[in-house]
């Protein structure tokens, strides 16, 4: 072994140690929020107020209890809006999935007339901010032709305010998953179809059978990309949600903000709201990683 | 993705939004169901503070129980949220029979069609506080069960060692006293003096500030037409009031550092705070004796404190106003109104409530504050242009404070608050 083999382990050893300490350092940038979320949800108010500034903000000394856990659960009904969120975002994600994955599917496999200029159309949605069209969509969907149970009998109306279903249905078709999952069926190669063809598959069955399956990661990045903005609907649910028993955990946010705000109830109950989320990414770390790899696309 | 997870995928969303779509809820309409009582939907910005829910739900079961004709039924909304929710619903249609409003928007929920004339008997709307009731084109919208005050909160003992002069209501600080006690605070140590509130954002600021700008002879909008705010928000009183409150963060007497709340105070970080009724009795708590409240300075023209708070009205798409109206005149009791009082720590609207009061009545710790709101308090504009005044003035102030030109800001805000009400055609004025 030469010095000069040497001296390059070294280096590059050093680059390895370096680097682990950057990368450590931003790491620890990244936790320091959550870290005083979770600490200040232990600590009384006037503690969480005097410890900003100090490092004492980022560890659980003091007056430390559940009390604003406590505190929380008196304010708001936290489990009730944790299942309407969980409810809404599974099936606006789920359906997200099935619908805007067929719609790739058509703009990319099947040959039609104005295939092209719909794409554009979709793509060209993209750069309507949602805020511009919220309240004439509150409009619509107050028209719209509904089911209603009154007094236990079923009913047909006029109206979807004050339901689940307002919450999920306008945000299941999504312009950027329908691009994503376009561009990436269109990477699979067609002979795959051409031979399904031939066997005397549908499109139906091409879809389901070979080309939804080849799409692991276009499915995983759409399911990540939608899943964030479910949860963390607040204007909508505001505006066409009246009723307590059917909101969603981010209006439940603002029970909070009084004259005198109970920072260390937002804190306790900021937590509670940020655990799902947290497992949820936890459990699936390995397939977001990889699949935002795959597409090429960042969240 | 293979095949087992797609379908189960699609059979449990499609199974769960067919089932979904049969949840609907009945929507806010007031009618009751076929013979009963019509049912009033009635909404609150309260969700979040238990302590005013618990009023509201002893006054509908006493109501809803008192007669058998009408049935109130009530929804919370969080108060950051509530007024989008109310213009989200006006926009739908769904507006509910009876709702509450902070007062400076009612002028403009009136003139927007959201709210109609209040019509509640004379001797109701008499007997409460000027500011509790919300006024448009001289037709009564909204009254309310209480009001809320600001005041200085000072320690006894520390103006005693530094030998300032205790403020009363007949006897305000003048500017120069207020000046001169700042300036010798400042050199016994404090840091910062005065907490002012300068961190806090949004109503507060015009809420807080307008009444120090109209005690200097200024105001926000020339009250006699409504129609343009020159002259009053950048008139040579309007310019020594900003420069006045420019000063204050440049020479160190305040600043709009800390956080929203008392607790500087509360910790004795700072000698006095100019904060409201609210934050009264933490603040008794950590002072205890030695907590003075005192009327905020005299500009020139006598003090001043902001005036009116939420109150209550009854929709234009209201399908039963003679029920909305018979639940408002129950709920204007003596009891319910000491009731709000007590559990939220905030001025009673009437006399008879002030007597029975625990906090405001005559023995009361904070009895000064029925004082200061019947004396100083002026209320906002009542205007359809509130909301862009409020905004308008907000932004100038920040920006004098920051450092602006006071004389340009207040220029731009005046030009920005005329030409908004010039393109409403004068909001009806």
């Amino acid at each position: 072994m030469t010095a000069a083999t040497l001296g390059e382990r070294d280096v590059r050893r050093r680059h390895k140690i370096g680097s682990y300490v950057v990368m450590s350092a931003i790491a620890v940038i990244f936790l320091f929020p959550l870290v005083f979320m979770f600490v200040s949800s232990l600590k009384p108010d006037a503690q969480i107020l005097s410890d900003v500034g100090s490092p004492r903000a980022f560890i659980p000394v003091g007056d430390i209890s559940l009390e604003n856990y406590f505190g929380v659960f008196d304010r708001v009904p936290v489990g009730r809006f944790l299942f309407n969120s969980i409810l809404v975002t599974v099936l606006t994600v789920g359906l997200g999935l099935i619908v805007n994955s067929m719609a790739g599917f058509a703009l990319s496999r099947l040959r039609w007339r104005g295939r092209v200029l719909v794409l554009s159309v979709v793509i060209a949605t993209l750069i309507v901010p949602f805020e511009t069209i919220a309240v004439p969509m509150v409009y619509w969907v107050s028209k719209l032709p509904t089911l209603v149970v009154e007094g236990g009998v079923l009913k047909y109306d006029f109206g979807w305010l004050n339901s689940y279903h307002v919450q999920i249905v306008p945000f299941i078709a999504n312009a950027f998953s329908i691009f994503l999952f376009t561009q990436y069926f269109s990477t699979i190669p067609k002979s795959l179809d051409e031979a399904a063809r031939i066997d005397g598959a549908s499109w139906f069955t091409i879809y389901r059978r070979i080309v939804a399956p080849l799409a692991g990661p276009a499915f995983a990045t759409v399911a990540i990309l939608t899943f964030l903005p479910a949860w963390n609907q607040y204007l909508w649910p505001l505006m066409v949600v009246q009723q307590e028993e059917l909101r969603p955990v981010m209006v439940g946010m603002q029970y909070f903000f009084q004259l005198n705000t109970a920072w260390g109830e937002v804190m306790a109950y900021t937590s509670l709201i940020t655990l799902p989320v947290l497992l949820v990414f936890l459990s699936f770390q390995r397939a977001f990683v990889s699949s935002v790899a795959a597409s090429g696309v960042k969240g | 993705m293979n095949r087992r997870s797609l379908a189960t995928i699609v059979s449990a969303s499609t199974a769960s939004a067919l089932v979904l779509t049969g949840c609907g809820q009945a929507g806010q309409g007031d009618q009751g169901g076929g013979d009963g009582p019509v049912r009033l939907t009635m909404w609150t910005h309260s969700a979040g503070n238990p302590a005013e829910l618990e009023v509201y739900e002893q006054i509908i079961a006493d109501f809803n129980e008192s007669q058998d004709d009408y049935e109130v039924v009530t929804e919370a909304f969080p108060q950051g949220a509530y007024n989008d929710a109310i213009v989200a619903a006006a926009a739908a249609n769904d507006l509910p029979c009876l709702l509450d409003m902070d007062g400076p928007i009612v002028p403009n929920w009136a003139w927007a069609g959201y709210i109609q004339p209040l019509e509640l008997p004379t001797e109701i709307t008499d007997a409460l506080l000027p500011t509790a009731v919300g006024s448009y084109q001289d037709e009564i919208y909204s009254a309310g069960y209480w009001d809320a005050a600001l005041s200085i909160f000072a320690r006894e003992s520390v103006l005693q060692e530094n030998g300032i002069r205790i403020p009363t209501a007949d006897d305000p600080w003048t500017i120069d006293e207020f000046d001169s006690a700042l300036a010798t605070l400042k050199d016994a140590g404090y840091d910062t003096p005065l907490d002012i509130g300068a961190e806090d954002t949004g109503e507060w600021w015009p809420y807080a500030y307008s009444p120090m700008l109209q005690s200097a002879g200024g105001d926000l909008i020339n009250r006699d037409t409504m129609l343009s705010a020159e002259g009053v928000l950048n008139g040579p009183e309007a310019v020594e009031f900003f420069t006045w409150f420019q000063d204050a963060f440049a020479k160190g007497w305040t600043s709009s550092g800390g956080t929203v709340g008392n607790e500087e105070f509360n910790n004795d970080e700072v000698a006095l705070s100019y904060t409201g009724v609210w934050n009264a009795l933490d603040s008794l708590e950590a002072a205890g004796d030695d907590l003075l409240i005192l009327p905020p300075p005299d500009f020139g023209n006598g003090p001043k404190i902001g005036g009116a708070s939420w109150q209550w009205g009854i929709s234009s798409t209201c399908n039963s106003p003679d029920g909305a109206r018979a639940y408002l005149e129950f709920s204007f009791q003596d009891e319910y109104i000491t009731a709000f009082s007590d559990k939220q720590v905030v001025i009673p609207a009437t006399e008879g409530a002030v007597e029975a009061s625990e906090y405001f009545g005559p023995d009361g710790d904070l009895q000064p504050f029925v004082e200061l709101s019947q004396q100083f308090a002026v209320p906002r504009p009542e205007t359809p242009a509130y909301p862009v005044i409020s905004s308008t003035f907000e932004k100038a102030a920040k920006d004098i404070m920051n450092g602006a030109d006071v004389q340009q800001a207040l220029d731009n805000a005046v030009a920005e608050i005329d030409a908004n009400i010039e393109s409403n055609d004068g909001y009806g004025f």
